[in-house]
């Protein structure tokens, strides 16, 4: 069974559940796709560091519905990952689920991954079944809302589940409905309207509206780089700089400034009323971006929201913690709050090891 | 009515053009356009002896034909003229306008342009259906940008873009707004790779826009405030602007501006930021509207308890000319009367994000008796749809959404509506309809009622569920669709079904061109019975159906007519998709899956996507894309 190979290829991530074989074990008779009644599994919610247990659940009907709707919602995505019920018994059982495009949700990986990817928060169980620990983690917190979010909020690339499914003969009764991609084929913009359209205050339905631009995030990690949108005062278009490419802020700022000089540039054209494309005036250099003394200054907006000056914490922790970049015009500056960190202060030319 | 089609056939049995010969002689001599000996209207000699003619009347004749065709306005019978012989495809291209590329692969643009030179509207399809799915890989490709490259060379006076499903960068955009000074029209539907940046290009650099048209794309924000980047100070042109999807803020005075400046603007398609207040100062600001899409349809924040609110009634009263409505984000439905004075005169309405109970939808759509298109949600109940059917005689498309897209949800909307909408509606041609529960008795009573339907879309969202009052499978139900509704083009079929199902849609389905199959069939003899059986079937999409090689392999015959065929979760091996990208050269066989994009022999693939191209394997493919030769 793919579940055991699984278990060898990750075994010290799968030891931590209790009884796995017993679990394994029951998905071994599952041959139909989606949960038939009788054999529903069920995780039972348990905070974290305490037994799970696993158990076959033939009764349905008395559980609580918060915690079956969680279970359901937590399980069957795993149930649908693991049990692999085409005749051809092909080990890719999972593959729709970890191969690239699953991944893509996380910024645009193309590889192949089984190590865990950045979740997106609402959504806290992995692309892969190792990573179950994960999950016990989560069990402790509000199991509804991530309920609601998991069976109907669907982040545009986000595709959990597979959807393999098993050939049923005719006299196929229904059985209970695991998540499945793209099913009901609804577009994502299209789901969520319960949360959005009802009578409640304005506040909430805009948290629905994040999921429509999940795709849009400001930083990407195409496998090797991580690449943060960069926009710059006065010019349109903005760019995308790879920060991977760079160890210290010397280097960024340079980059920055071959980067927007020659766009810079031409807006100046354009504004003076130049219509036409010879470049009357040279490409001034963009400099001292990092120290104020320029025209220009260099600011980033970290995870948490905040405008930063860029040079003031150590170089990796601003890659780490940027979100993404803006060439502000230094006339500008005083006139926004920014949070400068400046009583913790490392020396600027720290980054430069 | 068969606009869409495409007649380009590359395995046409015709034979040769007759004037091959001549024409190689006269190109070689005439430095002028080359004519060929032959053309249609001379009658008499047959093609040896044409060959000689002198290019003097051949020159009068191409410009006859000319005028001539410039009368010729769809793409069905431009493809039809465009095969009588060389001289007519010569001429035809010469004369094309409107240009429609059904999937971006199947042709390059370099090819396009070569061909087509003087051409003013260009419509381009990329990634199929599937992908809004999310079944379809990221960055699978459909990319706008070779495209907008080539045209920039050939089509400096270009007018027009239609784009549907392609990713389209700012820098495609900005390439657009640059290369086209003559630029009208942009349309993007289900596109993405763009942000307000691009926009905001578009809307400053192309001074004779009047179009700019975004629906269901997605658009980033990119912090620009785009709106504003639309000239001030001058009359803009614009008749026409959507931007529901962007879900970024926008400036609203800005917009306000710019729609007092516009006085041909009928088509305004607000997002979900824009507070009714806001909708009220557009609209008093332009009475003159045809299209109005509402933001946020509930009560602004900003006003304070006991302020008194604008007159909104008389703020839609004032629209005397609106035809069509549709937003209503976050309705509270209180407001829903303010819509009342238009509804007499409303041919379309969207309801389709708004949450309205029946009691609710009653009370605005008994005044709607004017209604064509209705889209709408399925928490107004089957007593919702009764009131529908009572009132809109005219329905010519319905789409019912379901709020709670879950297969387990409970399903408002059952066979009752669809049986009440079959017998109120009667000259309902498009149907799109998401239940939880049906029954074949329904679905027999609509291929009865209503014998216009083309398009017939019923998506049961449990998975293999029965006619959940006979247990029976949904065969005799889609069955009799195919078999009463002699119109029918595209079908999406849903719900427990056999391989009988199929076998009537092979039987009776003459005239689709597009079915949907999810979750149904038993054996490769249901796919042998579609292909085998359905002639005008151009686009065909499949996902976890028990359909294997054997079943692929009997559509050999077809695909060559096809735009693309999609099978995903299906019972196929790479071997049997390579024996099909073996027996047909011009075929694109792309299959994805494996570890790192490999395929191993023991696999079953994950999906095939195959479509007829000109070009072979495209080299844009990404890694986890194999094509098959």
């Amino acid at each position: 069974m793919e579940g055991s190979s699984r278990s060898e290829v990750c075994p010290q991530l799968l030891d931590l559940i209790p009884k796995q074989g017993e679990w394994i074990a029951n998905r071994d008779g599952e041959r139909r796709h989606g949960l038939s009644e009788e054999k529903k599994l069920e995780l039972r919610l348990a905070p974290p560091g305490e037994d799970w247990s696993v158990k076959d659940n033939t009764k349905t009907n008395h559980r609580d519905r918060d915690e079956s709707l969680f279970s359901l919602a937590y399980f069957s995505p795993m149930a649908s990952m693991n049990h692999n019920t085409s005749i051809n018994n092909n080990s890719n059982g999972s593959t729709v689920f970890s191969s690239p495009w699953s991944s893509s949700a996380y910024q645009g990986q193309t590889q192949h991954n089984h190590q865990q990817t950045k979740a997106p928060s609402f959504l806290q169980f992995p692309s892969t079944p190792q990573s179950l620990p994960v999950m016990a983690q989560e069990a402790s917190q509000p199991c509804c809302t991530k309920v609601v979010d998991l069976q109907s909020s669907e982040k545009k690339t986000f595709s959990p589940s597979s959807a393999k499914t098993a050939v049923p003969n005719s006299s196929q009764k229904r059985t209970a409905p695991a998540p499945v991609v793209g099913w009901p084929p609804i577009r994502s913009f299209r789901k969520n309207l319960a949360s959005s359209s009802s009578s409640k205050p304005a506040p909430e339905s805009q948290n629905a509206a994040p999921d429509k631009t999940a795709t849009k995030k400001p930083v990407e990690t195409c496998g090797k780089g991580l690449f943060v949108k960069i926009n710059m005062d006065g010019v349109p278009i903005g760019r995308k700089v790879d920060l991977k490419a760079y160890d210290t802020y010397e280097k960024l700022s340079s980059a920055v400034d071959e980067l927007f000089r020659g766009l810079l540039a031409a807006q100046r054209d354009s504004c003076a009323g130049g219509v036409h494309q010879k470049k009357q005036e040279e490409e001034k250099a963009i400099t001292g971006l990092l120290d104020g003394s320029g025209e220009y200054t260099l600011v980033y907006e970290d995870n948490e929201g905040d405008r930063m000056l860029v040079g003031d914490v150590p170089w990796h922790m601003f890659v780490s913690t940027v979100k993404r970049l803006r060439v502000l015009k230094s006339s500008e500056l005083s006139a926004l709050t920014l949070c400068s960190s400046k009583q913790d202060k490392v020396p600027l030319d720290s980054p430069m090891k | 009515m068969r606009k869409d089609r495409t007649e380009m056939s590359e395995d046409d049995d015709r034979s040769p053009p007759l004037d091959l010969r001549g024409a190689d002689i006269a190109e070689s001599s005439s430095k002028t356009r080359n004519c060929s000996g032959v053309t249609g209207p001379v009658a008499g000699p047959g093609p040896s002896s044409m060959e000689f003619q002198a290019p003097y009347p051949d020159q009068v004749l191409e410009n006859v034909l000319e005028n001539v065709l410039q009368f010729l306005s769809t793409r069905r019978d431009r493809n039809a003229a465009s095969l009588v012989c060389k001289s007519w495809c010569r001429v035809e291209a010469l004369t094309r306008s409107e240009l429609f590329i059904g999937n971006c692969y199947s042709v390059s643009p370099r090819r396009a342009t070569a061909r087509f030179a003087r051409v003013q509207a260009v419509a381009i399809k990329g990634r199929p259906r599937f992908a809004d799915f999310n079944l379809m890989p990221l960055d699978w490709g459909a990319h706008f940008a070779p495209w907008v490259n080539a045209m920039a060379a050939a089509y400096p006076w270009l007018e027009k873009v239609y784009l549907k499903r392609m990713s389209v960068s700012d820098d495609d955009l900005t390439l657009l707004a640059e290369s086209f000074p003559s630029f009208k029209e942009l349309v993007l539907v289900c596109c993405d790779g763009f942000g307000t940046s691009g926009l905001a290009v578009i809307a400053s650099k192309c001074r004779h826009l009047r179009v700019l048209d975004l629906i269901e794309s997605e658009v980033s924000d990119d912090d620009v405030d785009w709106i504003a980047c639309f000239p001030e100070s001058e009359t803009s042109c614009l008749e026409s602007l959507i931007f529901d999807c962007v879900e970024c803020p926008i400036n609203f005075e800005a917009l306000e501006r710019l729609v007092v400046r516009s006085p041909s603007l009928k088509k305004l398609r607000l997002n979900r930021v824009v507070s009714i207040g806001q909708l009220y100062r557009l609209m008093v600001r332009a009475p003159q509207l045809t299209h109005i899409g509402t933001g946020s349809f509930r009560a602004p924040e900003s006003v304070a308890q006991g302020d008194p609110e604008p007159d909104y009634t008389a703020a839609f009263a004032a629209c005397k000319s609106l035809v069509c409505l549709s937003g209503f984000r976050e309705i509270l439905a209180d407001y829903l009367p303010v819509i009342h004075p238009v509804c007499a005169n409303l041919t379309s309405l969207n309801f389709s994000y708004a949450n309205v109970d029946a009691e609710q939808l009653k009370s605005v759509i008994l005044h709607c008796h004017k209604l064509q298109t209705f889209w709408v949600l399925d928490s107004i109940c089957d007593e919702g749809l009764q009131a529908v059917a009572a009132t809109c005689k005219d329905l010519h498309e319905l789409r019912v959404f379901p709020i709670d897209a879950r297969e387990d949800s409970e399903g408002p909307v059952s066979e009752v509506g669809l049986q009440a909408i079959s017998e109120g509606c009667r000259k309902l041609q498009s149907i799109l309809y998401f239940c939880q529960h049906m029954t074949n008795a329904a679905v027999i009573a609509m291929s009865n009622n209503c014998p216009d339907l083309e398009v017939f879309r019923l998506c049961i969202m449990g998975r293999h569920r029965p006619d959940h009052v006979t247990g029976a499978p949904m065969d005799e139900g889609f069955g009799a669709i195919v078999r009463n509704c002699k119109k029918l083009t595209r079908l999406a079929i849903s719900g427990l079904l056999t391989d009988r199902a199929f076998s009537y849609i092979g039987k009776y389905g003459k005239l689709v061109r597009t079915l949907s199959v999810a979750f149904a069939g038993d054996s490769d003899m249901g796919l042998k019975y579609v292909l085998e059986g359905c002639p005008r079937l151009q686009k065909l999409e499949i996902r976890d159906s028990p359909f294997g090689d054997s079943a692929l392999l009997s559509g050999l015959h077809h695909y060559y007519n096809m735009r693309f065929l999609w099978m995903s979760s299906c019972r196929l091996s790479p071997q049997g998709c390579q024996e099909i990208a073996r027996a047909l050269p011009r075929l694109v066989v792309e299959v994805f899956g494996g570890e790192n994009g490999e395929l191993h022999g023991d696999e079953t693939v994950d999906i095939l996507y195959m479509y007829r191209s000109l070009e072979g394997p495209r080299e844009d493919a990404p890694g986890f894309v194999t094509i098959l030769q």
